[in-house]
């Protein structure tokens, strides 16, 4: 019987196999950051363990640095006590860094693919959810827990029971004006926050093939917002074309090795999935949150829900609860809803094709009075990139603060936060109650509706603005 | 991770059933960024109290806990486990343990052990009669004895066996380190490194 992608990168890693006993996979990156490995570093110290493969780890400082004033030290304590174990921790056990200012820092998810280390067919690990962006090249990539962060450390390895797999095709191409978000969060209002659980999605069909490598890190993305442990894309040659020629691309006969081998990496016509979802893209438009979870969501161009529209009693609960923390009344159309704050970043959406699309948007227009609008690049060079094409100055002369780079708002773990009651329309991907900062309010949208937001000071697309 | 095959210690009764995580040790010790030194967050809100068990004198030095019913329940926060062991723990004994807190004791080397709540009851009231009584777990025969009390307990099969021979995950995987060496010589060569 034929198998999936998903299944064809697990057999590819099995370093042993016992009855009664999980598969040890083979890891082939594992990236870190300063939040979930001190203990894993700590462990080893503790047990007199070295890093099996330094070289097939690196790490990155992204969820505590600021995005101002990065020559000056971490102000907040904690997180400066976090960023500077990460530096100890990375010289002690010679793994690669790039800290604050170095011309490499970012998102850790946002560098990997950068670099050209996440290539197609790879197991790729961290110590954080948002992995799952790496399965956008056809790499099994997913989060895990400190205990495992030092298993990995450790052996390079991971004891670990088969997932599930699930498809989810998109018949068609997407319509003008629907984005890759647009569609991971009409997928997730589809199935619900837990529909993925147990399960690795691979996102098939036209809607996808037709998505750039940018586009398809934002739907894997977001793939733990539907609650399963990774995303996948099956490689073709949008994907090689992305990483021939970064750094750590191969060269040569090993490039031509390694096509050959990608080439592979596709799901058998007679293999089955545990579970299938279809969604005709046709029926997709702008898409934008309106509750406490990434489920909650609707098209720009309806209304607010009511809790009179629950399929049950636990769901009637949880759309009040939300509509209580929102402060949304039932029926307000979502074009209505004031924000005070936009927000374009993030691992979800702060590569340089999000930054064009936003730029493209809110050029020769302004930010409304009394709205604040924050561009936060990925990386340092999404930042660079971005400046050489003068997006910089598009975003400063509608009245956008122009950051440095890092997760920045998308958690209220470093300076950038919203103050309690006020609303975002942000391009991350959690808008759990202060997910953004205490009592912040969050609604998740694309770039492109970020930045039409912005200009009108209410929800609307880029189609809105006159 | 040491071998454990008898313990002998004395035991502090917690007569409490559905001691969460989160009173276990609160949120606000998870910022923090080594993996030991979490004792002074163990139960740290009923630490406050000078009645509290453990603020005992004639509780000092224990590393048994005979705890009550549902003990770790709530979120799956490994510091849990680490507070307890920081602290001096060697061994939990309840009538009922909630899943993720067991399987990461077994993972840490923290041994929990399954009675019968009347066990569970009969412990306590010794204990408390005579703090300095003196109890012995043994994996090996799972019994537990002190006084005149003998019982069994349960545990994992394969816990049981990585707690008697040592081993941590990461051992076990250092076990089949030549697996790791051969799959790594087979490697393709167009996979990266970070270098
Ligand atoms: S940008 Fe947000 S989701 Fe992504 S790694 Fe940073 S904090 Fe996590």
């Amino acid at each position: 019987m034929g198998r999936t992608l998903a299944e064809k990168v697990w057999e590819a890693h099995v370093v042993r196999r016992a009855e009664g006993e999980p598969d040890l996979l083979y890891i082939d990156l594992h990236l870190v950051h300063e939040v979930t490995s001190p203990q894993a570093f700590d462990g080893l110290r503790s047990t007199g363990r070295p890093v099996r493969r330094p070289d097939l780890t690196l790490a990155t400082e992204d969820h505590n640095v600021p995005t101002i004033d990065i020559d000056k030290p971490i102000a907040d304590p904690i997180s400066r006590a976090q960023v500077e174990a990460l530096r100890k921790n990375c010289a002690e056990f010679d793994i690669p860094l790039f800290p604050l200012g170095s011309a490499d820092q970012g998102i850790v998810h946002v560098v990997g693919p950068q670099l050209g280390l996440t290539q197609p067919g790879m197991t790729v690990v961290c110590g954080d959810s948002h992995t799952s962006t790496h399965g956008a090249f056809g790499a099994l990539a997913f989060g895990i827990g400190t205990s495992e962060v030092e298993h990995v450390l450790a052996t390079q390895t991971l004891p670990l029971k088969p997932f599930k797999t699930m498809a989810v095709t998109v018949n068609g191409p997407l319509p003008a004006g629907v984005t890759a978000k647009d569609l991971i969060l009409a997928v997730i209002a589809k199935i619900g926050t837990g529909g993925g659980q147990g399960y690795v999605i691979e996102y098939r069909g036209e809607g996808v093939r037709g998505l750039s490598m940018e586009g398809r890190m934002t739907l894997c993305n977001m793939s733990i917002e539907a609650g399963a442990r990774a995303g996948m894309v099956a490689p073709d040659q949008t994907t090689f074309d992305y990483i021939e020629g970064r750094e750590h691309a191969p060269v040569g006969a090993d490039w031509d090795a390694a096509v050959a081998y990608w080439q592979t990496l596709v799901t058998d016509p007679d293999a089955t999935f545990d579970k299938e979802v279809v969604i005709e893209a046709s029926e997709l438009s702008p898409f934008v949150t309106w509750g406490t979870n990434p489920g909650q969501g609707v098209p720009l161009s309806a209304t607010v829900p009511s809790p009179d529209d629950a399929a049950d009693d636990v769901e009637r609960a949880a759309i009040e609860r939300a509509l209580e923390y929102m402060a949304l009344t039932p029926g307000t159309p979502m074009k209505e809803i004031p924000v005070d704050t936009v927000f374009v970043g993030s691992c979800t959406n702060g590569r340089i094709e999000d930054l064009r699309a936003a730029a493209a948007v809110i050029q020769g227009r302004k930010v409304a009075d009394g709205v604040r609008m924050l561009v936060v690049p990925g990386s340092v060079k999404v930042r660079l990139q971005a400046m050489s094409e003068g997006l910089d100055e598009v975003f400063k002369q509608a009245g956008a603060e122009w950051r440095e780079a890092g997760c920045s708002m998308c958690l209220a773990m470093n300076p950038d936060k919203l103050t309690p009651g006020e609303r975002s329309a942000s391009t991350s991907n959690r808008n759990f109650e202060g997910r953004q900062g205490p009592g912040g309010r969050t609604h998740l949208v694309s770039p492109q509706v970020a930045a039409a937001t912005a200009v009108t000071g209410r929800f609307a697309s880029p189609a809105d603005l006159a | 991770m040491e071998a454990f095959t008898v313990h002998t210690g004395t035991a502090a009764p917690l007569r409490r059933s559905n001691v969460d995580t989160d009173q276990i040790i609160p949120a606000e010790y998870l910022k923090r960024i080594t993996r030991h030194g979490f004792e002074d967050g163990l139960f740290s809100a009923w630490r406050k109290d000078p009645d509290f068990v453990l603020n005992k004198p004639e509780y000092a030095g224990v590393s048994v806990l005979v705890a009550g019913p549902d003990f770790g329940t709530g979120s799956s926060r490994e510091h849990a486990v680490w507070a307890l062991q920081d602290y001096g723990f060697k061994v939990v004994i309840s009538s009922r343990f909630a899943d993720i807190f067991r399987g990461n004791s077994g993972k840490a080397g923290l041994l929990t052990a399954l009675v019968d709540q009347d066990v569970v009851e009969s412990l306590w009231a010794l204990i408390e009669a005579d703090p300095s009584t003196s109890v012995t777990v043994d994996l090996d025969a799972q019994t537990i004895s002190a006084g005149d009390i003998v019982a069994s307990f349960d545990v994992d099969p394969y816990v049981r066996w990585r707690l008697l021979e040592g081993l941590d995950d990461i051992g076990i995987t250092l076990q089949n380190a030549p697996d790791i060496e051969r799959f790594e010589s087979a490697r393709p060569s167009f996979t990266p490194t970070t270098r």
